[in-house]
């Protein structure tokens, strides 16, 4: 059994305390990173690992490193800690329960790609992460691990804990940045503006995942080799119909259906499966048919899904699959930024017309619309949010044609009713 | 000149403190409205006026900003504010049915503040606790597995800190 590696720590009450966190070996790896080893052995390492960014892009976190000019006079790392792709809570688990272990992270960060200022982009309804963050920066510049020469070294970095004010948008790392700078979150034209060379203040900045730092500190701890040998470790948050919700760390690669059946104890109340988005509601939906599908990168992309932040969002056979993918339209356009039309206007005819289906008063014709609207957008929206209500959408309309058909003819739902 | 402040001086150095965190100024702009929304629970017209003279910006510049994000109100709110999740996990554990006991129980529709201004109650997307849900947060502090019972004891909880 791999062991468990950034969760290891997250149900003893003590580990957001500094001196808890040292006493089991945190800081170790900072210490020792910036004592012995250059800014491009920390990025060897990471490369070695094949630690791939856990914001939802799924990007090589040492490839993004190294666009990163090396001689910038300027550089930031921004952290995204803005965690609101629906069904994800693992960045908040691990900044509330184990807070050094991403500071620890954000230094190693910087160092290696010579950053001396920090930004964590925190979610303004993360309140308790806030405390918890709060008090661990002031106990790690107290011992001066942050501050000027960190472990008596000639590294300085500052990290600035700042707060989103609500807007999914935000966590789309350009929308992020501007929102950083004071502004509306609206994301920029890619490129030129890829962060790493051009980002906070059109200077290079590292952007990550809470979850990927949190990753590097365990790599620079442990070494890539016996990192990979524990899976490598992926964290899934699973939720939904499940006998047990939580987060689970397990190896990438991991099926679908032992992470729902083995780990989450299976569908609650003996039901049976319906279907599930395996990487957050932006993932396109999955049925019992992919139930075999390992959790990896190529894997979901095979099946045209994606591991995006590994939120599992499971469904029963009692579930109403209209309705829900109702709700994730709400949600895409109520989120939507309004920068561009297919995503601004088709999130809101999409809206419409589930609005009346599930009213009772859908037409036939309803259906070949909900799939024009989203063949319209497939490709046209300027960023991934609006990118992500088509594929799901037309998944619905796939595997669960008889369900919509059912809402259109009698004007109710059937799901509960056999028929 | 003479014009009634609506930050105190108090609020005033917290916003030139967070200024100086940033390598430019405006980078403060969201801290900064937090503070002003904390001076009367909301940001009013006055408000977003003198946050604006402090970042030597347009008003319509940062009413904008405001207006894009959720967490500033710019009307007044209950003494409590709800946010009740009613995405997509929550909503399979039976927050709909939660939520409508909850707005049962204040008298009020979603988006609306009781009579006595203590609650008010907003829908909200995903607060990253799907596996506590249906949970819903009041001001800042989270409450999972929601239950009928549950909302009535905590909504107690307050109205006793309310009145006491
Ligand atoms: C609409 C949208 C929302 C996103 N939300 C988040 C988020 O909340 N947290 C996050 O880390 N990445 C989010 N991302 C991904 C970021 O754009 C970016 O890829 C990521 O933060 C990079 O860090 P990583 O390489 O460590 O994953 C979002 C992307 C989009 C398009
Ligand atoms: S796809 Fe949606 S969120 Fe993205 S830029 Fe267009 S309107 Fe904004
Ligand atoms: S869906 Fe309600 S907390 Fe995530």
């Amino acid at each position: 059994m791999p062991e468990k590696l950034l969760t290891r720590y997250i149900h003893e009450p003590d580990q957001a305390d500094i001196t808890t966190y040292i006493r089991r070996g945190g800081y170790e790896a900072a210490r020792r990173a910036l004592r012995e080893l250059t800014p491009e052995q920390i990025i060897e390492m990471v490369d070695q690992a094949g630690l791939r960014g856990r914001g939802g892009a799924g990007f090589p976190t040492g490839r993004k490193w190294r666009f990163v000019p090396k001689h910038a006079p300027v550089k930031y790392v921004v952290v995204n800690a803005d965690e609101g792709e629906p069904g994800t809570f693992k960045d908040r688990t691990l900044m509330e329960r184990d807070p050094h272990q991403l500071l620890e992270g954000i230094i190693l960060a910087s160092y290696a790609i010579g950053a001396h200022k920090a930004f964590i982009y925190l979610r303004g309804e993360f309140y308790g992460a806030r405390r918890q963050l709060q008090r661990a920066i002031a106990q790690a510049t107290e011992r001066g691990f942050l501050g000027r020469n960190i472990f008596g070294s000639d590294f300085s970095l500052d990290v600035v804990l700042h707060t989103g004010a609500g807007a999914y948008i935000a966590g789309e790392e350009t929308a992020l940045l501007e929102s950083l700078e004071g502004k509306r979150a609206m994301p920029r034209l890619k490129p030129p503006y890829f962060p790493a060379v051009m980002g906070l203040y059109s200077q290079p900045t590292a952007l990550n995942n809470v979850e990927t730092l949190c990753h590097v500190t365990q790599i620079v701890r442990h070494g890539p080799e016996w990192y990979k040998e524990q899976g490598p470790p992926v964290l899934f948050s699973v939720s939904g119909h499940v006998a047990r919700p939580g987060l689970y760390e397990l190896p990438l690669g991991i099926p679908l259906r032992e992470l729902i059946f083995s780990h989450a104890g299976g569908i609650r109340g003996g039901r049976r499966f319906k279907a599930c988005f395996p990487g957050g509601s932006s993932s396109m939906l999955l049925v019992e048919e992919h139930l075999d599908v390992p959790m990896d990168y190529e894997s979901l992309a095979r099946v045209g899904s994606m591991l995006g932040s590994g939120a599992v969002i499971v469904m029963d056979e009692t579930t109403c699959m209209v309705k829900v993918i109702a709700r994730a339209v709400e949600f895409y356009r109520d989120e939507s930024c309004g920068k561009c039309t297919p995503c601004r206007e088709g999130t809101v005819w999409l809206s419409q017309i589930f609005d009346r289906i599930l009213q009772g008063r859908g037409r036939r014709e309803d259906l070949d619309l909900l799939e024009s609207i989203a063949r319209n957008m497939t490709g046209t929206c300027f960023c991934p949010l609006g990118e992500s209500v088509p594929p799901s959408l037309r998944a619905s309309l796939l595997y669960f044609h008889d369900e919509y058909e059912a809402h259109i003819r009698t004007g109710r739902c059937n799901v509960l009713q056999p028929v | 000149m003479d014009r009634e402040r609506r930050l105190s001086e108090k609020a005033r150095e917290e916003i030139r403190r967070l200024q100086g965190l940033y390598p430019q100024a405006r980078s403060a702009l969201l801290p900064a409205l937090f503070v002003a929304q904390g001076e009367e629970g909301y940001l009013s017209e006055e408000a977003l006026e003198e946050v604006a003279e402090l970042f030597d910006l347009p008003l319509s510049e940062v009413a904008s900003v405001a207006s894009f994000y959720t967490l500033f109100h710019r009307r007044p709110v209950g003494r409590h504010v709800i946010h009740f999740c009613t995405n997509l996990s929550c909503m399979l554990n039976g927050a709909e049915e939660i939520l409508a006991h909850l707005c049962r129980r204040l008298g009020i529709q979603p988006g609306e503040t009781t009579r006595d201004g203590l609650f008010t109650v907003k829908k909200a997307e995903c607060l990253a606790a799907c596996d506590i849900a249906p949970m819903m947060l009041v001001d800042e502090e989270v409450y999972g597995n929601l239950t009928p019972q549950k909302v009535d004891e905590i909504l107690g909880k307050y109205r006793e800190e309310g009145s006491g």
